[in-house]
């Protein structure tokens, strides 16, 4: 957030505008895409049972590195760059998935399993693992256990596996800056909220009664309000 | 270790007060400026919002992305240190339905991360007996209780709107904020099918209060903990101005063992371990307030046993730890299709919703005997983990501009549904009263203890027909306002009698109260109608433990208001040497 607007955005008195424009900082040196967060940015506010585990989750390898090269080939293939926003490699949601199978252990089989799974079928067929398999090949697959509800009786163990990594994918990509911009996320950013904007009240054709009007807090239209930058998004 | 030795601290206090959280911490402030030497025990480390709080930093900032642990059960941004479980500190079962329970531990308490709903209890609240014959009457009425509430709505805060409604009485509020966009189509919705929806009453500081606290600037993160002070902490609002006063000694990371009396009966302090040290204390006053919350307040009582008080202290009735209630809890949410695909602006604003439902129907043409309110959610949150989790549920079934795609999927296509749900949910819970039953209690597991050597509680509960059918009237509610809103349920919406509609198990929503009830009967209370202990006049109890019934309210505002008028009561009875 650009300094300047943010004080004139939130023109309370000297006690907030300090602490806050520190957060703002704060919030900026973080916008690079650091999967692996800096475990020194969360003191002080953490207990030392906290920092002990995070310590120690962070020193531990759980995915060889075959099965991280499938996880990167896969997580790609469910959020892939488009013209709006980069890959999962780009947010990476592979270290994101390598740190939370050791949070959540019992991610741990599902995973390794689903992983393995998946590269005794393309060995099967083409004598390669999932990710030296062609595009092509990998998409075959895919197909077969991306649909649940299409999906063989012969593929649901396929299609449990895929849900679990596409649900894992889009937690760690739209919880990076790339992710936050892609989805439209605008907040975590000190502001008046002044009710929902006219545009939009009128699109739903919704209105605020008098009693809301009078009774609730408002705040003067700040005019520039547009310059403003979206959280994360700052120079 | 060496030989065991208790240390005896040389201050001698006016008030030794267990707990720092609202009990504690309103006894601590209205104490300390009233010139009393003042000792605060708290179990866990210190802990200042302005410099403690996870305010303000992104998803990213957290390597599990702001998912749960068993330290944060809420999440790696809520404030609250532990919840659950606490590795050390077991609790047991006795009963049919597995007590949940929350525990805090830190300066402050639960109030760092609470929701801030700050609801005043109603006449009929103090008098559900008289109106159901259920239960028990409160010793005392709303009348005792109001200017105490308008005190503390004016010290501390509270932003909301007089509605002039009979059981949900009116107060000094600062303005509400506007409601967001999916508020209004609740607000729209359920006011066509005749249930009311007005602005939510939080104790969050929409103007500016006093010099020692800022303003909320709407970044709906009031369970991090607030930088500024814009939101009641108990931390913030009352241990720290307390210290301030040079009157209070705050001893952090002590577990309080036991309530210490002397041979007339009469409390004269508290034994406890230091968590840094190992090493065993005891602090002397003239007065030991309790307000550790119900259960651990209550556990400590039973835990202090002695010649005079040989079922624990102050419990002669042998209430202590029976009655033990939580607010009933029971949920759903859904889609709503017309909020799909909608346009981004910041819609974060306060931590909590900007409106509810208050109880607004008669028990007398229901089935069940007490109420509840519903609280709202939805809208634009920041993505965390565990976002749009089982999109493959979503995309098959609700339609996006009027077409439904194929269950699951992946891609660009998958990288568009994300975007289009983004915003589109609603939910609601229903929390309601329980009716307080003396065979739902905590009782001492006579076979476990804790790391520290402590006994620790064995809970027994069970729910009656009353709350099971409370919660399947909350379901038909919901999913009614759901329909009238055009959402599709998307949870929530599969309950029925084989899991009790949902309800949630008591604990669960974290209103504990009830074991160490207020009443006019020593025979049948533990304290009297001003948290002062029958048997033991200069023990207190200033938590939820004193409530005899726990309306459909959040019982946070209750505690506070309690605990000022206990605490100068107190003063009072000191200055006349009654105590």
């Amino acid at each position: 957030m650009d300094r300047r607007s943010s004080l004139r955005w939130m023109g309370w008195g000297t006690i907030s505008a300090g602490v806050l424009l520190n957060a703002c900082k704060n919030a900026d040196k973080n916008v690079v895409d650091n999967a692996k967060a800096d475990p020194d940015a969360f003191t002080p506010g953490r207990m030392e049972e906290e920092e002990l585990h995070d310590k120690k989750l962070m020193s531990e390898q759980f995915f060889t590195q075959h099965e991280l090269a499938t996880i990167a080939v896969l997580s790609d293939i469910i959020i892939p760059k488009d013209d709006v926003s980069g890959s999962a490699t780009d947010a990476k949601v592979p270290d994101f998935i390598e740190f939370m199978v050791k949070e959540k252990p019992e991610f741990q089989v599902p995973l390794r399993g689903g992983l393995r799974w998946m590269d005794l079928y393309m060995m099967k067929r083409y004598e390669k693992s999932f990710k030296d398999a062609s595009k092509e090949q990998q998409i075959e697959l895919v197909d077969q256990i991306a649909y649940p509800d299409k999906a063989t009786d012969a593929m649901k163990a396929g299609v449990s596996f895929f849900s679990l990594m596409r649900n894992l994918t889009a937690s760690g990509f739209y919880t990076t800056a790339i992710g936050f911009k892609d989805v439209g996320y605008i907040g975590n950013a000190p502001n008046n909220w002044n009710g929902v904007p006219d545009d939009v009240l009128k699109q739903y054709g919704l209105s605020y009664s008098e009693k809301e009007l009078r009774e609730c807090v408002s705040f003067e239209v700040i005019k520039d309000q547009a310059t403003l930058q979206p959280a994360g998004q700052g120079i | 270790m060496g030989d065991l030795q208790i240390k005896k601290q040389p201050k001698h206090y006016d008030a030794v007060i267990v707990g720092s959280g609202a009990g504690g911490g309103m006894a601590a402030y209205t104490l300390a400026n009233a010139g009393l030497n003042v000792a605060v025990i708290e179990a866990g480390p210190m802990y200042d919002p302005r410099t403690d709080s996870l305010q303000l930093k992104n998803a990213w900032d957290s390597p599990r992305r702001g998912a749960s642990t068993k330290f944060r059960p809420f999440g790696d941004f809520d404030a609250c240190y532990w919840g659950w479980e606490i590795d050390g500190e077991p609790y047991t079962q006795s009963g049919k339905m597995k007590w949940d329970w929350w525990r805090a531990r830190m300066m402050g308490g639960r109030t760092n991360h609470w929701g801030r709903i700050s609801l005043r209890f109603g006449p009929q609240d103090f008098k559900r007996k008289s109106i159901d014959g259920l239960g028990e009457n409160w010793p005392i009425s709303y009348e005792d209780i109001k200017p105490y509430y308008d005190r503390i709505d004016k010290m501390l805060g509270v932003f909301g709107s007089n509605e002039g409604l009979p059981n949900d009485p009116d107060g000094f509020f600062l303005p509400p904020p506007k409601p967001r966009l999916h508020e209004m189509f609740i607000k729209r919705a359920a006011t066509n099918i005749g249930i009311p929806v007005i602005p939510s009453r939080l104790s969050i500081l929409t103007k500016k209060i006093n010099d020692d606290r800022g303003v909320c600037f709407y970044c709906k993160q009031c369970y991090r903990s607030c930088k500024v002070y814009a939101d009641f902490s108990s931390s913030s609002a009352l241990i720290i101005p307390a210290i301030k006063t040079g009157n209070v000694d705050l001893l952090t990371n002590c577990m309080a063992r036991e309530v210490l009396t002397d041979k007339n009966g009469m409390a004269t302090g508290i034994s406890y371990i230091n968590k840094e040290d190992g090493l065993e204390y005891q602090v002397t006053g003239r007065t030991v307030v309790l307000a550790a919350s119900a259960c651990e307040s209550s556990r400590l009582m039973l835990n202090s046993k002695s010649l005079t008080h040989p079922n624990g202290v102050a419990n002669s009735s042998n209430v202590v730890g029976k009655y033990l209630h939580d607010s009933t809890g029971a949920d759903m949410g859904g889609i709503i299709p017309a909020l799909t695909d909608r346009k981004r602006y910041n819609e974060d604003g306060v931590g909590g919703m900007h409106v509810y439902t208050p109880w607004w129907l008669d028990n007398k043409k229901l089935d069940f005997p007490r109420g509840y309110h519903i609280e709202y959610g939805g809208g634009f949150g920041m993505p965390l983990y565990g976002f749009s989790w089982g999109i493959e549920k979503l995309n098959g079934t609700i339609p996006v501009n009027g077409k439904t795609k194929e269950a699951g999927g992946y891609g660009a296509s998958l990288k568009q549904d994300y975007r289009n749900y983004f915003g589109a949910h609603v939910g609601m819970a229903g929390r309601g009263e329980t009716v307080a039953r003396e065979d739902n209690y905590c009782e001492i597991d006579p076979t476990v203890v804790d790391k520290y050597g402590i006994p620790v509680l064995r809970f027994h509960t069970n729910y009656s027909d009353y709350e099971i059918k409370q919660a399947k009237h909350m379901k038909e509610t919901f999913a009614e306002i759901l329909h009238s809103m055009g959402a599709v349920v998307t949870w929530g919406g599969d309950d029925g009698p084989a899991n009790n509609y949902g309800l949630h198990n008591p604990g669960k929503i974290i209103h504990e109260a009830g074991t160490a009830r207020m009443g006019n009967d020593p025979r049948s209370s533990a304290l009297n109608k001003y948290n002062q202990a029958h048997d033991c006049k200069n023990l207190f109890v200033m938590d939820g433990a004193a409530f005899v019934s726990q309306a459909d309210k959040n019982i946070t505002w209750t505690i506070l208001a309690l605990a000022l008028r206990s605490s100068e009561y107190l003063v009072d009875q000191m200055k006349k040497k009654n105590l």
